[in-house]
């Protein structure tokens, strides 16, 4: 066990290493620097500021430094706006994070029970209904289903209003974020629970008389979401993001959409220090699921 | 043997299972018949079609895909608007013709028809804010969707196939090197590097002035730089997977010990085996694909004005959705047409080839 957590966590930090990597000189291959752009300044001026930003260092030095700010957490300053970028991103991740994790637990929730209702009726009409709406879920980008909740629900049928600035109203957002992973999760519980379900110990308990209820949350069901333990770490990743274009969509100001802000402006320190945060976030999730669908299943081998 | 069938043979010992030909019946005819090959040899490509056609929804997406394939490739010759063309009434610009309706004509157009008793050609979808045809812009909107989806499945089949194939055939060290390589890549936040990149080349490279690639803008060059660099590892570790079962095989082992070259096995032993798992990877590549160019359409990171894709109009219908929610869902339901095909093949052919559903 132990091994295979060293492993995976070089395996994570390298991944990291390698985003900031490219990150860094990414940005860094666009030219011209933050300082030699709209009001002309004076070379002297701009030799200074370059010397204060430690512009005026080889690129590698840079780097260095920038690797060590992003350790002790700073991500420097916005080209555009001044901000330090560290609070920033704290500040929209509070609300990127509340709109995520809600949209993490419907997603679970509501994908694991149609999952086992769609197995339990194997080829009957709730499995049909269920998959019909899985595969059409599957086949829409989050952007398609966020409009699409946004144009029938506020602007048809005006149930939700679409401006709102006296309550957050994250029903629809957090909807559009979670129904295509709802759907993944849906399919993935749906064959395991069948693959749980034609095991022998379920055989047995049947056997044994354990009423079918107890058969299916105590003994199926509980086997059947370890599949699902491994798609928390992409499920993340996947309402990240989704909630770029989602927030947009919804106005709503989290991480997603100042990120999708700075792409337009070309706030590229904020860009980088964006994407090293949300790359974090993905890396971190996958490890953790990783580890814990060891965990939770000892049938599966440890290298 | 036949005729050797009275001729006594001799018995060499009392313990010896030596049998007494004497002792058998000839076969009759129809005895002899009952041996013969009544279905015809089949490969296992063969076969994994025959059950694919058997499959009512996999049949019925190839159709709606042929249909919308036929309907991409005539309807720009059929419709006589182009995507960036302004649609003009005698040769002046008719500003009223924005934001039609399917099937409206503006007012202009109209006073046109009745005066020289001509018909113009409907717009199918309505018109834009900028009064070009809906209908030919979504059109080539999904051409460009398609063609992407295709051309990076291409891409990432080609690239993965070579690595994965190599790497499983190697095997020891080289393997060990190239798929930690893969693992670091597969672990890599796809999606927020490809925005990265977007974002750089977007400032670096220029490629307006190359011919076909220019009109699709540097965005899409990108993005297929992109998914040559990452989005190929699943495909390669499905194939070294593959291999590394393919390679136990005594055929192999023939091929070898008759010295052929490595490059021949991969070849002619073993990549052909591991085709029919290489086919179905492609087919659930190109809904990623499209889905990855819609979302940078739709963040404005994706094909180069004018040239529409289905995520850009998608995008630009947002701000009109209140007055002219058609434009929202024309390109939205083309996306999901043409997705959830691929979508039902791709998972009907998994099932068709998949040896353990075999009855």
């Amino acid at each position: 066990m132990g091994k295979y957590v060293v492993k995976r966590l070089i395996l994570s930090v390298v991944t990291l290493f390698l985003v900031c990597f490219i990150t860094f000189f990414a940005m860094n291959a666009i030219p011209g620097g933050p300082f030699n752009s709209e009001k002309a300044k004076s070379k002297a001026i701009v030799a200074v500021l370059n010397e204060r930003y430690g512009l005026d260092k080889p690129v590698g030095v840079q780097f260095i430094n920038y690797m060590k700010d992003v350790l002790h957490g700073d991500f420097g300053v916005s080209l555009k706006t001044g901000r330090d970028i560290a609070e920033t991103i704290k500040i929209r991740f509070a609300v990127s994070a509340q709109l995520g994790i809600f949209a993490i637990l419907l997603a679970l929730a509501v994908g694991i029970v149609l999952g086992a209702v769609a197995a339990l009726n194997r080829n009957k009409w709730p499995d049909h209904i269920i998959i019909f709406f899985v595969t059409l879920f599957t086949a829409m980008p989050s952007f398609v289903m966020a409009s699409f909740l946004l144009l029938i629900f506020c602007i048809q049928l005006q149930i939700i209003p679409v401006w709102s600035t006296t309550s957050r109203n994250y029903l629809l957002p957090v909807i559009a974020l979670s129904l295509s992973p709802m759907a993944y999760i849906t399919r993935l519980t749906k064959t395991s629970m069948l693959d749980v379900l034609g095991q022998d110990y379920i055989r047995t308990a049947k056997a044994k008389g354990v009423s079918p209820k107890k058969i299916l949350f105590v003994h199926a069901l509980r086997n059947s979401m370890i599949p699902v333990i491994t798609y928390v770490g992409p499920l993340t990743a996947s309402i990240l993001t989704g909630s770029l274009v989602v927030e947009n969509i919804f106005t709503i100001g989290g991480l997603g959409s100042q990120f999708v802000e700075s792409i337009t402006n070309r706030d590229y320190t904020m860009i980088m220090g964006v994407t090293i945060f949300l790359a974090f976030i993905m890396i971190t999730m996958n490890f953790l699921s990783d580890l814990l669908y060891k965990v939770v299943d000892p049938r599966i081998k440890l290298e | 043997m036949a005729e050797n069938y009275d001729i006594p043979v001799p018995k060499k010992s009392f313990l010896s299972l030596q049998v007494d030909p004497k002792m058998f019946e000839k076969a009759t005819d129809d005895e002899k018949r009952q041996q013969d090959v009544m279905a015809e040899s089949t490969t296992f490509f063969k076969d994994g079609m025959r059950r694919l056609m058997k499959n009512p929804l996999a049949v019925m997406s190839m159709i709606i895909l042929a249909v919308v394939i036929l309907i991409l490739i005539f309807a720009p010759i059929v419709v006589p608007y182009d995507y960036d063309e302004i649609i003009t009434v005698e040769g002046v610009r008719d500003k009223g013709a924005a934001n039609l309706a399917p099937f409206e004509y503006s007012e202009k157009e109209q006073s046109y028809m009745e005066q020289y008793g001509v018909s113009i050609f409907p717009h199918i979808f309505g018109t834009d804010e900028l009064c070009r045809d809906y209908f030919i812009r979504v059109v080539y909107g999904t051409r460009v969707s398609l063609m992407v989806g295709v051309f990076a499945s291409i891409m990432v089949l080609i690239i993965g196939t070579i690595y994965g194939a190599i790497s499983g055939y190697m095997g020891g060290k080289v393997d060990m090197v190239m798929m930690r390589i893969v693992d670091i890549i597969y672990s890599l936040p796809d999606l927020l590097i490809i925005i990265l990149l977007s974002v750089v080349f977007k400032e670096t490279l220029d490629f307006s002035k190359v011919p076909i690639i220019g009109k699709l803008g540097t965005n899409m060059v990108s993005m297929f730089i992109v998914f040559g660099l990452l989005y190929w590892v699943s495909m390669a570790r499905l194939v070294r997977g593959e291999i590394l079962g393919i390679k136990q095989n005594e055929y192999v082992l023939a091929a070898k010990s008759m010295g052929a070259s490595s490059a021949r096995i991969i070849r002619k032993h073993i990549l052909p085996n591991c085709l029919s798992v290489i086919i179905i990877m492609t087919a659930q590549e190109i809904p990623t694909a499209i889905f990855t160019e819609s979302y940078l359409s739709f963040l404005g990171l994706g094909v180069a004005l004018p040239m529409p894709s289905l995520g850009s109009l998608a995008n630009a219908a947002r701000s009109g959705m209140q007055s002219t929610p058609w434009k929202l869902v024309f390109p939205a339901v083309a996306i999901i047409l043409v997705v959830l095909a691929f979508n039902l093949i791709g998972d009907a052919m998994r099932d068709a080839f998949d040896p353990k559903l075999k009855q």
